[in-house]
């Protein structure tokens, strides 16, 4: 079958691919760019394991096509520290032990940075219902939001913005 | 399995047409993808429709909003005063999925893939919502109400895709309102929804009324005749319990493990009274608003 050629930016670095037509994003993130950082859980759109960055916007790459990402932007969890130093979220998720297994880490970190950039002072309620798309089965999901809270917090700081 | 991202309405529908096997629209993908997965579907063809000009974009047109096929629920929801002009629109569109789907998830997508327990279908339907549906015969428009025949079924034809979808503009006092019961807050599929558009006079004198409701039937109920039955009346607990009834006698719904018959009847009363109160609340509003 003929392979199809896409162009695409992933975590600012310009690279090429080629995919079948029913090979997801997941797919090729996973077994082509070695990208592994973002994990495969359900398939099915539920468990948010494969968040990803796509054009601005937080998807599952599980139910993208690789064919359909052709001129686009992503952003992976590979993406999200700067070098050496940890991205805020990622520091606080390893300081209030939000995790366990890690399975579901990657997705919630991309889920919940894509959150704090629209929105850098959620309510917890907000939280919650942000994150109701990625499952974690081990923490019961308390440490995760009090994590995102105080990383939101440290941000507000940083940004030395208005906010309490 | 071949993928197509045609740049024109013209290829995309002779693609659409040419092809004799199964043909799949792609725009969010969240069924699509699914379906194909879980081999429920296997497509000889995808088209991806999001290069199609203006199939991304919200407009403030004479008639309305048109909403292109490709819209996002995170994109409707974000568009300034698309909220306060339909809010039982935008609460049907933004209870789909997670904040992942919402990223993806469209109105025609919901329409096309015609789930008896789709938010949006009886949202857009109680608003008169219709789509511009473009095909090999050229372009025509029908109500949304018209476009899902039974579960996964819809009224296009070969070659036919839907390039946006219309709300039209309401009479003054006019709001609307959309409901459902889960027995989770997120991440559910509703067991019974219903979804309510009202338009009042400056006296709070009701002039339409529309119900529709979802998930108790193969297609969403649309209810018949409540216009004759409220014209010109005040909203009372005697006019809501009847309404109440009515809703709940138009149900056929199925026993299954989300819920049952008797159960599915009765909620759909329920819900259909609680919708109204709600659509009938933020149209009195405006009453107050607008006399300001």
């Amino acid at each position: 079958m003929k392979k199809l050629h896409v162009n695409v930016s992933v975590n600012k670095n310009e690279l090429e691919f080629l995919c079948n037509p029913e090979d997801t994003l997941l797919d090729v993130l996973r077994n082509d760019l070695q990208l592994t950082g973002t994990k495969e859980g359900c398939s099915t759109g539920d468990c948010g394991a494969c968040s990803v960055i796509l054009d601005k916007k937080l998807v599952c790459s599980c139910l993208v096509l690789a064919a359909e990402v052709d001129g686009s932007e992503i952003d992976t969890i590979e993406g999200m520290a700067d070098d050496n130093k940890l991205h805020p979220l990622q520091k606080k998720f390893l300081e209030h032990a939000a995790l366990q297994c890690g399975i579901c880490t990657p997705g919630i970190l991309v889920a919940a940075k894509a959150l704090l950039e629209k929105n850098l002072n959620p309510t917890e309620k907000e939280i919650r219902y942000w994150l109701a798309g990625n499952l974690c089965r081990c923490t019961g999901y308390d440490k995760i939001i009090r994590a995102v809270m105080d990383a939101a917090s440290e941000m507000r700081n940083e940004n030395g913005s208005n906010y309490s | 399995m071949i993928f197509a991202k045609p740049s024109s309405e013209k290829e995309a529908i002779s693609l659409l047409n040419e092809t004799s096997g199964m043909t799949r629209i792609l725009s969010g993908g969240t069924d699509v993808l699914v379906q194909m997965k879980s081999g429920a579907i296997e497509p000889e063809l995808i088209v991806d429709i999001k290069n199609i000009p203006g199939i991304k974009h919200i407009k403030a047109v004479s008639g309305g909003y048109e909403i292109g096929a490709a819209v996002s629920g995170s994109e409707f929801n974000n568009y300034p005063g698309l909220k306060d002009f339909t809010p039982g629109i935008a609460e049907a569109f933004d209870l789909i999925g997670s904040s992942q789907i919402q990223g993806r998830c469209t109105l025609a997508g919901n329409l096309c893939n015609a789930s008896p327990a789709a938010d949006t279908i009886p949202a857009l339907s109680v608003s008169s919502c219709f789509a511009k549906i473009v095909g090999p015969n050229g372009f025509r428009e029908d109500l949304v109400k018209n476009i899902p025949t039974a579960p996964g079924k819809n009224s296009l034809k070969k070659g036919e895709f839907i390039k946006s979808i219309i709300i039209p503009n309401r009479p003054d006092y006019s709001s609307d309102s959309y409901i459902r019961f889960t027995p989770r807050s997120e991440m559910d599929i509703a067991v019974v929804s219903a979804a309510c558009f009202i338009t009042l006079d400056k006296n709070q004198l009701i002039k339409d009324l529309k119900i529709s409701l979802g998930a108790v039937a193969s297609t969403v109920v649309h209810v018949d005749g409540l216009c004759d039955l409220v014209m010109d009346s005040k909203i009372t607990d005697e006019l809501l319990s009847k309404i109440a009834m009515i809703c709940s006698s138009s149900c056929k719904p199925i026993d299954d493990k989300r819920g049952t018959i008797e159960f599915r009847s009765h909620v759909a009363g329920v819900l259909a009274k609680r919708a109204m109160i709600l659509a009938h609340k933020r149209a009195g509003d405006k009453i107050e608003k607008i006399a300001r």
